[in-house]
């Protein structure tokens, strides 16, 4: 049987399974790899990684995207 | 005017006017005002994504970035550091190196940190951004972001989201004047005279969200937006008359009885 980790996602805390990469959690959130920014424990990264990085637990990840927006 | 276009950095921009995404009631009402607004160059700002409600539709499936040049905000940055870990972030969603980049220095008026822009404006230049900086209608600063590599100027009317158009004409003509970079003039337009104000002075493009998706009727405020621009950059082209105290008569004396 798979481990879990517990990943912190855009500041909520979620278990997955053990070998989890970037791409498969963007996967399993139904989120558009193509459409955002992943922030893996404050580093950018590319999005041409994002299936080689494997999550650990512990790890801080942000899920950024576009949104409507003038100034503020 | 066909040849009139707006170049910034080697690309060049059809529309001289320039809109924000936020405040509409829903993407389609945000997308049907651009496109009353003809813009060609829509800004939009960095944020997570809603990772609990996945039904929310996506703003680029309405705006499509094939069409429209998609100008992200580091709108809500109070700090260098925020700034540039928005830029690089808006970066990385993919859509280009360019950034519209506010530091903000008070929450009240929404007045940029002008030393905290020219800082955050020179890391991104060394790191590649084409960086548009919405600042202050002060022509020092002005200058300062233009040295540190910044290809245009965004100065501001009046203080984000509060219609009271163009409050000092003057410096902004004197920055027209001075500062060899296009100059966009940023925030405050109310309504369609202030952009046309605006254009005449010498502005090269006006950028607006709050005049148009705050109107009562947001599709027709974007239309007039687009006929203000347009009549805005004529006027401007085609050299007003000097003001003078007194009459001069059109008809001639000649022929009177």
């Amino acid at each position: 049987m798979e481990s879990a980790i517990q990943i912190q996602v855009n500041g909520q805390v979620r278990s997955w399974r053990s070998g989890t990469t970037v791409a498969d959690l963007l996967h399993d959130l139904d989120i558009k790899a193509e459409r955002v920014a992943v922030e893996l424990n404050l580093e950018i990264l590319d999005r041409a990684t994002f299936d080689q990085r494997l999550l650990k637990d512990g790890d801080r990840l942000e899920i950024l995207g576009f949104i409507g927006g003038g100034s503020l | 005017m066909a040849d009139d276009r707006l170049i910034i950095a080697g690309r060049e921009f059809k529309s001289r006017l320039w809109v924000g995404t936020g405040k509409y009631k829903d993407f389609v009402e945000t997308q049907k005002a651009i496109e009353a607004s003809g813009a060609d160059v829509v800004t939009v700002a960095v944020r997570r994504v809603n990772i609990t409600d996945r039904s929310k539709e996506n703003l680029l499936d309405y705006i499509d970035p094939k069409r429209y040049t998609i100008l992200p905000n580091t709108a809500g940055c109070y700090s260098v550091e925020d700034a540039v870990r928005y830029s690089r972030l808006a970066r990385a969603a993919g859509v280009s190196d360019l950034v519209k980049l506010e530091v903000l220095g008070d929450e009240r008026t929404l007045f940029p940190d002008t030393a905290g822009l020219i800082e955050a404006a020179k890391i991104l230049v060394k790191e590649g951004f084409i960086v548009l900086p919405y600042t202050n209608d002060d022509p020092i600063v002005a200058q300062k972001l233009v040295d540190v590599g910044c290809p245009a100027v965004m100065p501001l009317a009046a203080p984000i989201g509060s219609g009271l158009g163009i409050r000092n004409p003057y410096n902004l003509k004197i920055i027209m004047e001075m500062i060899k970079v296009p100059i966009i003039v940023d925030a405050g337009v109310g309504t369609a005279s202030d952009a046309a104000f605006a254009m005449e002075l010498g502005a090269d493009a006006v950028l607006m969200n709050t005049a148009i998706a705050g109107a009562q009727d947001p599709f027709a405020m974007a239309e007039a937006m687009k006929y203000a621009v347009h009549a805005g950059r004529l006027a401007y082209k085609a050299g007003r008359i000097p003001r003078k105290l007194y009459a001069t008569a059109s008809s001639p004396i000649e022929g009177m009885l």
